[in-house]
């Protein structure tokens, strides 16, 4: 019965350690928890897919364009209302969305996704003239 | 509801019309298709040497190439990137020369390139599949796929391809947006302008050419531009011997 006071000095300090996020949290102050604002883009009013699908599997999405144009040839993509859009993440994903810092790396920075790479091959400045129809 | 005699044999005679006609739609649709399926390309190229030696120190082929596929410029050759090159006759066709014609011929340049190889070595010594044969006989690169271990630069006898050693950004002047730009420890090479091809263009290459030395075309097709020039004049291709069956040709 000795150790009580060791025992209970342990816990306390294990404790303290186990809920030090808890009160890293409570410390910082300006927790943004608001999603981050995304801006839509002006002109368009439809992406490629429906919104939801298109946030919960761009990746898949964009995946699937990739290996249709390298390996497929297939560079063409109907959307499910029948539109036709260039499979390029250059033209069609930024023609639209424009800056990859106010829309792709805002939501991914947010949610501390680390994406594939993509920007340091692809360029992040969409040409002017866009292939969208 | 009783089927009367008259009424069986009725329907037994249209059912059978039915699957006549049916047999007939489809056959039909299968020679169309067989037909289209057997209509192959190979893309091929053929460089007059004579045409491009005329114009001595033109680059506009490699100029136009290089600008639109982003291939960075390094001053230093060990990091020197190429898609489309001159190298002197000498050291292209070795073995192509008499001592007699040695003086004229040895400094003269030659246009280089992948030569899209028919059995290109470079796929088969890819350990991720990043480099294939298409069916129309483009030898293609995924450039996400490459893991930069250059075994295919090894493998390529005619040495094609060139290794990212670093960040190829900062030494492209003026970036293509259409084209990606690669990345560090990637192997890239001339694509045979694929993307045009995809848009029924030929490769820029051959468009930029102001002395019409480059034909571009399908080696399959008998009538073709490039099968007319390879029939009518003598040609050589780089190293036939070992066998990859190189897509490029030289009129001598």
């Amino acid at each position: 019965m000795n150790d009580r006071p060791f025992i209970i000095a342990g816990l306390v300090v294990f404790v303290a350690f186990v809920t030090t996020p808890i009160w890293h949290g409570v410390a910082t102050k300006n927790v943004a928890l608001a999603a981050p604002a995304i801006k839509l883009p002006a002109q368009e009013k439809q992406c490629v897919a429906p919104v939801s699908y298109m946030r919960a599997s761009h990746m898949q999405l964009l995946d699937e364009w990739r290996t249709d144009v390298v390996d497929a040839q297939n560079r063409q993509y109907v959307a499910y209302n029948g539109k036709v859009y260039d499979k390029s993440l250059t033209r069609t994903c930024l023609g639209c969305h424009g800056s990859r810092q106010e829309f792709c790396d805002r939501c991914h920075n947010y949610n501390g996704v680390a994406a594939v790479n993509c920007w340091e091959c692809h360029n992040d400045a969409p040409p002017a003239g866009r292939n969208t129809p | 509801m009783k089927i009367t005699r008259k009424h069986f044999l009725q329907l037994s005679g249209l059912s059978l019309l039915a699957v006549i006609a049916k047999k007939l739609v489809r056959g039909a649709a299968n020679v169309a298709a067989s037909e289209a399926a057997t209509k192959s390309t190979r893309w091929g190229m053929a460089i007059d040497l004579q045409k491009c030696r005329q114009k001595d120190g033109c680059g506009r082929c490699i100029t136009a190439c290089h600008t639109a596929h982003n291939v960075p410029q390094f001053t230093d050759r060990a990091h020197e990137i190429k898609w489309v090159w001159k190298q002197p006759f000498e050291d292209v066709f070795p073995f192509a020369q008499t001592e007699y014609t040695r003086d004229v011929f040895a400094t003269a340049p030659v246009l280089l390139m992948c030569n899209h190889c028919d059995d290109p070595p470079c796929q088969d010594v890819c350990p991720v599949g990043a480099t294939w044969r298409r069916d129309d006989g483009v030898v293609m690169m995924d450039f996400h796929r490459c893991i930069g271990c250059r075994y295919c630069m090894a493998a390529c006898p005619y040495g094609s391809r060139s290794f990212n050693w670093q960040d190829p950004r900062p030494a492209i002047s003026q970036v293509n947006p259409d084209f990606p730009t690669r990345t560090k420890g990637v192997v890239e090479k001339c694509n045979f302008c694929e993307e045009r091809l995809a848009r029924k263009l030929s490769p820029l290459c051959v468009e930029a050419c102001g002395g019409k030395a480059l034909v571009f075309g399908d080696l399959e097709q008998p009538d073709s531009e490039i099968r007319r020039t390879l029939g009518s004049r003598f040609a050589l291709r780089r190293k036939p011997e070992l066998g990859a069956g190189p897509s490029v040709y030289y009129l001598i």
